[in-house]
């Protein structure tokens, strides 16, 4: 009897499968989750990716390292100087060749102002998801200045593709460098408003602290990386760890934080937001002076006066306008740390000027198991915060 | 000849007054919506730091007229899943109510003209104020039938929401506004107005105006309690399915709700048509009026700037606010008043 009744129980346990993407406001992009729900609480959740398919791994076997670079750009579309320098750190590792100071600094510089700029745009959009409206207007008030920036010394507002094999594309121009020093001056301001708005909101902790909770071994086996990562209360930030591109130079602290949920993943990225400031401050110091680039004719370009007075320069020129470089035989695998983590492009090189393989090591993509561990048992309105504060891209889930 | 039909129509008086009212309450009341749905984007712009509209006509007025040009010119989208008769009916229901709710609503004193005496009013029920919130609750059956003839499960949990958020709201709305009705004596809206002649009530009563103005945010589905069309989980909420005219229906609704909810607020608390430091000569009608809509232009930007400023409350907080905390501070105040009102 108690069986039975047992089973009826099981079969009037009704749940209700909803779908939830890819034409949804929250799903950031194209992405889609099938959740099953029980009332207003999730039961189980699957992803769906491959709605944003670009096959830009596949089209980067077609292409000469040089014309790889802006394609990096579009993968995480918030992050271009990130993408750029992970394969940029990991050609020059092939071709073993070392690159000037200058361009080390401007490279983080560049870095850490997209950090910013994502961070913002993560900030607003995920308050926006929540309902706060306004910190969303706010936040790309001051990304609109990080992009202004971008256009100054690149011409181009998102797609920047700055960094290429050996150096930077041209040297940091002194208002370049001005509208930098205004904009690090400016924004602390900014960002004790938004915390004014959101951090001690009662609302706010309520509707963002416990929700989404993931605990640090979890965290990792998942392979989760960058902020998710940090505000379970793992320590861990390729910066400090493995410092590459005279990150070990600068003086920052990495913020951690225990809970590993909604909240803490905010103060996470919050406190980025100002230790990548101090980062550039001391950019902006100690940037030292010389060549932006590798002066390695045979990686980058000769400067553009030699070529009417030097005849190895002009034939250089051509020889990399037409052919490219070639990159040693060998494989490589240089991981950044991103705005969402661990970002590296494992390149297979076959000796020509073309990559035999080339792999992303996408964060958002590697988060997304562990993001539908943390929306179990939430509530709907919980799997637009964990989502949110996950912070995918879809650009580089499906490459 | 003329004598006789003015002899004839003598006793109807009362019928064509109130005709020539309805008709100019009506419109006016409509045609205030497009200026709320302005005056909210503009205001808005500004919290934002951006503009807002500003490109139709004088500082963007013509937007709102515009918009719902172009709705009343949208196709109208019914999908074939959808139960048609409950489909159509929903909107309706929602902005039927709320104009009625409206009638109810005296914005001013009785002015004489012709003879004539007449109220700044629609309808003068005596049980005013428990009329306003018979009617104010049949909204909810807009919003539910809305959710269930969509026929789509955003809209569904969209309706279901809303009725469980409105009914628990309306607990408290009644529990406050039971202590002003108990210190005035009266559920005549007019009567509970004139007893403020001197005194608002809002400094008798101040938990529960609080009280009040909370849950009305609630009742009437706007920010942080939009939870019925939170458009980041729902998409949006109850009426995803809807376009077109229907869709401006809803809106209309809403907004409706805003004024009633905010020109109830005035009546209950702030003191109407009273104007207390700064005295306001009458002027026929036009003194008392113009009292009345600044208070309601104030409470109107104060739901305006709570919607800029906070971030959506979860449903299941939503509930446990509205049952464990609001309403038995609303029980609180009911015995508190009950029992000064014995003892003074």
């Amino acid at each position: 009897m108690a069986v039975s009744e047992q089973g009826l129980l099981e079969r009037n346990k009704e749940t209700m499968t909803l779908n939830m993407g890819p034409q949804h406001p929250s799903t950031h992009g194209v992405f889609r989750v099938i959740l099953e729900m029980d009332g207003e609480l999730v039961n189980t959740s699957e992803p769906e990716i491959g709605y944003l398919h670009t096959g830009i791994e596949k089209t980067s076997e077609a292409k000469r390292y040089s014309h790889v670079i802006p394609m990096t750009d579009r993968l995480d579309y918030l992050n271009p100087p990130g993408n750029n320098l992970a394969f940029c750190l990991t050609t020059e590792k092939l071709l073993e060749i070392d690159i000037p100071k200058r361009a080390q600094y401007i490279r983080v510089m560049m870095c850490e102002l997209a950090r910013i700029g994502s961070h913002l745009l993560w900030l607003g959009t995920h308050a926006l998801d929540i309902g706060a409206m306004t910190v969303f207007l706010y936040a790309w008030r001051e990304r609109e200045m990080i992009l202004d920036l971008n256009e100054l010394i690149s011409g181009v507002r998102m797609m920047t593709s700055f960094i290429r094999v050996g150096g930077v594309a041209q040297d940091a121009q002194p208002e370049w460098l001005k509208g930098v020093r205004d904009f690090v001056d400016y924004l602390p301001d900014k960002v004790d408003e938004y915390e004014r708005l959101l951090t001690n909101n009662p609302i706010w902790m309520d509707r963002t602290q416990g929700v989404g909770v993931i605990s640090r071994e979890e965290a990792i086996n998942y392979s989760l990386s960058g902020p998710c990562l940090r505000a379970s209360g793992a320590n861990w930030d390729f910066r400090k760890k493995r410092p590459y591109s005279s990150y070990e130079e600068f003086r920052f602290d990495i913020p951690v934080y225990r809970n590993g949920d909604v909240f803490d993943r905010y103060k996470v990225r919050i406190d980025e937001i100002r230790q990548s400031r101090e980062i550039i401050v001391q950019a902006l110091k100690n940037l030292p002076e010389g060549p932006y680039k590798a002066e390695d004719s045979k990686v980058s370009l000769p400067p553009r006066e030699t070529l009417k007075t030097s005849m190895e320069a002009l034939i250089h020129h051509f020889k990399l306008s037409a052919e490219g470089f070639k990159v040693p035989r060998g494989e490589a695998y240089v991981p950044v740390e991103g705005p969402r983590g661990e970002v590296g492009f494992y390149i297979v090189s076959d000796g020509s000027v073309i990559p035999y393989r080339v792999k992303l090591r996408a964060p958002s993509y590697m988060a997304i198991p562990g993001m539908c561990k943390m929306m179990e048992g939430c509530f709907i309105a919980d799997v637009v915060a964990v989502i949110g504060s996950v912070d995918i891209v879809m650009g580089e889930v499906d490459r | 000849m003329i004598d006789s039909v003015i002899d004839f129509l003598a006793p109807y008086t009362f019928l064509i007054v109130g005709a020539v009212k309805a008709v100019i309450i009506a419109i006016g009341l409509l045609s205030s919506v497009p200026l709320l749905v302005w005056l909210e984007r503009r205001l808005m712009g500004r919290f934002q730091v951006r503009l807002g509209p500003n490109r139709v006509g004088p500082f963007g007025l013509g937007q709102p007229f515009a918009d719902s040009l172009k709705l009343l010119f949208k196709e109208s989208i019914v999908q074939n899943s959808a139960d048609k008769f409950l489909f159509y009916l929903a909107p309706a229901v929602v902005v039927f109510t709320a104009i009625v709710t409206f009638s109810l609503i005296p914005f001013g004193k009785p002015f004489e003209i012709f003879d004539q005496k007449i109220g700044m009013w629609v309808a003068n029920v005596n049980v005013g104020i428990l009329f306003v919130f018979a009617i104010s609750s049949m909204g909810i059956y807009g919003i539910v039938l809305a959710g269930l003839s969509s026929n789509n499960k955003y809209s569904l949990m969209g309706g279901l929401r809303s009725s469980a958020q409105m009914i628990s709201y309306e607990l408290t709305l009644g529990l406050a506004a039971l202590g002003v009705i108990m210190i005035t004596g009266s559920l005549n809206l007019q009567e509970i107005v004139d007893a403020q002649k001197t005194v608002p009530n809002i400094l008798l009563q101040p938990l529960a105006f609080v009280l009040f103005y909370i849950a009305g945010v609630a009742e009437t589905n706007r920010a942080p309690f939009d939870l019925p069309e939170a458009e980041q989980e729902l998409v949006a909420g109850f009426h995803t399915e809807y376009s077109g005219m229907k869709f401006a229906m809803f809106f209309m609704g809403e907004y409706i709700n805003m004024i009633t909810m905010s020109a109830l607020i005035t009546l209950l608390f702030l003191g109407g048509w009273h104007s207390y430091i700064i005295p306001v000569p009458d002027l026929l009608f036009i003194g008392p009026l113009l009292v009345f809509s600044v208070k309601v232009f104030i409470l109107l930007c104060i739901l305006i700037w709570l919607r800029s400023t906070f971030p959506r409350i979860r449903y299941d907080r939503l509930m446990t606010f509205g049952w464990k905390i609001l309403v038995p501070l609303a029980m609180l105040n009911l015995m508190v008043t009950s029992v000064f009102i014995v003892i003074f």
